[in-house]
């Protein structure tokens, strides 16, 4: 049963219906089969292959390639959309037509991006976010591609609804917003301490060696393989295995930094008068955030080990219409690249409007707490331990890297400590704050508006030593955001300041508590 | 609450058994009786697919004849005292209660978790009768809210209680104003 007041806004009323339906812009038929034909590119190049090999038989390439133009075109030709008083709708499909409609007020986040082919061209993609992120299917609708000026122009319809019409946008206006944070060049040093360039040297290693396999190469015979791979092999083992290190090291740093640069070049955040949050970067790819200044529901700051290690820091934003790390929504939530800690500070102050939640001392857990982060840790490195004499015994490992796993005890001891120093909670100026963790270290900062349920998890160890994990639930972000490991009192304390109308009414009075030993 | 850390002593700790202070009092209804049996066929269930895939193991290959009954001892072992306790440790938590302003639940066992949400911030309301639930009599009910983390499951209702439940937390969520989220 669908609670029917809720969605009584996804109906078109007959005063919709009047609306004319529009189209792309036609400039995007000389994007979009490129974009198609790059994005196939893995399943082209095999076919380029067979295609030669079979001498003779039918351009299964050519043909391919043109199935994948032809459908760039048929996108054209069968979306159109049109922007109502009460929805926007977006109409697609050859075969199997599918009407979007989204109610304008659901509207949360409007996200514009850019890649080169549009910007020669001036086109770019919009893409609008909602709230309604309990649904499995994507609910938010996405325009590739409309003309640069037609996507700020819708941008600003969609989530200026209430002042502006489409046509009269003043035009001093987008110069009358505050700027709140802007890419310095030299924060570029915090990239090498990113997992970023890590993960970039992973995935073209990945693809490189999927081409090398395609196309039946040995790497040790082409180009300058042979000579490194005798120099590799007649150094001494040290040698060789500090150089291979090396190299990896600059690559890395140099893929973060390339990455970093293209992907935050021209950072701004900027609020505008309407209260939204502004988010404009990058350098060959533009992308431009836009997010609702009363649906921020607070502010993450994102410290992960090797970043914290150098004083750097990121902040994000949880607001509704933005699920972390999904789909094209991803990065959308950025509010600073990696930068000086104290830079993210100041942002995640500026956007919550209050610098308590982001400055004030945060309490313990207590000892129990600590004491779990170090049995969990110590757990974690016996069990591979165990698992590495399983295989020593069984004779699949030597007893070299034997000893080396013995390095797993030290280091499950500083990841403990560490864990344990991150771990503390606080409830201030109605916003709660949690943070936790070390090689992802995170404090969030949700208000209390944002906060639309809440859950008391305990493990039968947790029980035993009076701890229990908060997790207060949201529709921004994470969707939920935990308080680990915190003492019974002290979460149920949490509960009833965020949500005092829902707690009140189940709490008990300490001495009764006392009577209901479990 | 944002004060200095919470100074703790070094040294000997004393453990924590009940702790002071606030407290939740568990939701006011058990769920229905027959629940118990709902949670056992559902775990024999499992462990019958488990069993069975070690005895066809043991018939198919006669080596390593020691491994293969220890590994089909322990894992009965573990079935039989799963099927033991854990329906009944589930009956004594499993339990909810709906008021005007909001809807709590407490489920789990080993790991246990109580749940709270507005009535407010209720998107849908589900009642779902699977094969096995229906071979007892049963429903499980589920409230969504707006966030994708947690909806509230209240498993093994009587199907009329179930049903009653529906229709009222339906009422009242269309009485309260607000997109929920």
């Amino acid at each position: 049963v669908t609670v029917p007041d809720l969605d009584s806004g996804t109906s078109p009323t007959a005063a919709d219906m009047q609306e004319p339906w529009l189209r792309l812009d036609p400039r995007m038929l000389l994007v979009q089969p490129l974009v198609e034909l790059f994005r196939a590119l893995p399943i082209l190049v095999p076919l380029v292959f067979f295609g030669r090999a079979s001498n003779g038989g039918p351009p299964w390439s050519l043909i391919g390639a043109a199935i994948i133009v032809g459908r760039g075109c048929l996108i054209w030709v069968t979306t159109t959309y049109r922007v109502t008083a009460q929805h926007v709708q977006v109409r697609k499909g050859l075969l199997r037509r599918t009407t979007r409609t989204v109610p304008r007020d659901r509207i949360r986040t409007v996200d514009i991006t850019a890649h080169p082919l549009h910007r020669v061209l001036g086109l770019a993609r919009v893409a609008a976010g909602t709230g309604r992120s309990d649904r499995h299917e994507d609910e938010g609708i996405t325009l590739d591609a409309l003309t640069a000026a037609g996507a700020e122009r819708l941008r600003e319809l969609l989530l200026h609804r209430d002042n502006v019409q489409p046509d009269e946008v003043p035009a001093g206006q987008e110069t009358a917003a505050t700027l709140l944070a802007r890419l310095d060049p030299g924060w570029v040093r915090f990239a090498p301490f990113t997992t970023s360039g890590f993960v970039t040297v992973l995935a073209s290693a990945g693809v490189l060696w999927n081409v090398i396999n395609e196309a039946h190469v040995d790497p040790t015979r082409v180009g300058p393989g042979p000579s490194i791979e005798r120099h590799l092999r007649d150094a001494p083992v040290v040698v060789a295995a500090t150089e291979v290190a090396l190299t990896l090291l600059v690559l890395v740093t140099l893929a973060s930094v390339v990455g970093y640069l293209l992907t935050f070049w021209g950072f701004r955040l900027e609020r505008q008068p309407q209260g939204s949050l502004h988010v404009t970067r990058g350098l060959l790819t533009t992308r431009a955030t836009t997010i609702e200044g009363r649906r921020l529901r607070g502010a993450e700051l994102s410290e992960p080990l090797l970043l914290r290690a150098v004083g750097g820091a990121r902040t994000l934003a949880i607001t509704t219409g933005l699920r972390v790390g999904r789909g094209a929504e991803r990065g959308g939530t950025v509010l600073l690249p990696p930068a000086p800690r104290e830079v993210a500070l100041t942002v995640a102050e500026a956007v919550l409007g209050n610098a308590t939640p982001v400055r004030c001392r945060l309490r313990k857990h207590g000892v129990q707490a600590v004491r779990r982060r170090y049995t969990r840790a110590l757990a974690g490195a016996g069990l591979l331990l165990a698992l590495v004499a399983l295989g020593w015994w069984a004779g699949a490992i030597s007893s070299p890297s034997w000893w080396a796993a013995l390095l797993a005890i030290p280091v499950a001891l500083v990841l403990a400590a560490d864990r344990a120093r991150s771990l503390g909670h606080a409830w201030v100026d109605g916003t709660l704050v949690s943070r936790s963790g070390s090689l992802a270290r995170r404090r969030v900062m949700l208000t209390t508006e944002g906060v639309i349920g809440c859950g008391l998890r305990s493990t039968w160890f947790q029980r035993r030593v009076g701890l229990v994990t908060l997790t207060a639930t949201t529709a921004a972000g994470r969707q939920g955001y935990h308080v680990l490991d915190v003492p019974v009192p002290q979460a149920v304390g949490l509960a009833a300041a965020a949500m005092p109308a829902v707690v009140t009414s189940f709490l008990i009075a300490p001495d009764s508590a006392a009577r209901m030993a479990r | 609450m944002c004060g200095g850390p919470e100074a703790h002593a070094p040294g000997r700790v004393k453990r924590v058994t009940q702790p002071a202070g606030l407290q939740l009092r568990p939701p006011a209804h058990r769920v229905s009786r027959t629940a118990v049996w709902y949670w056992a066929a559902r775990a024999a269930m499992l462990w019958v697919v488990v069993i069975g895939a070690e005895v066809a193991w043991l018939v198919a290959s006669h080596e390593h004849r020691t491994a293969q009954v220890a590994v089909l001892a322990v894992s009965s072992a573990v079935g039989l005292a799963h099927l033991g306790v854990m329906p009944q440790w589930r009956y004594r938590i499993h339990r909810w209660e709906a008021t005007p302003d909001a809807v709590y639940t407490q489920s789990g066992w080993f790991t246990q978790e109580r749940r709270l949400a507005p009535i407010s911030r209720i998107q849908t309301v589900d009642s779902k009768r699977g094969p096995l639930s229906q071979l007892f009599g049963l429903s499980d009910v589920t409230v969504t809210t707006a966030s994708a983390a947690g909806p509230l499951v209240i498993e093994g209702l009587d199907k009329a209680v179930a049903e009653a439940l529906v229709a009222e937390l339906t009422a009242t969520a269309q009485a309260a104003p607000g997109d929920a989220t």
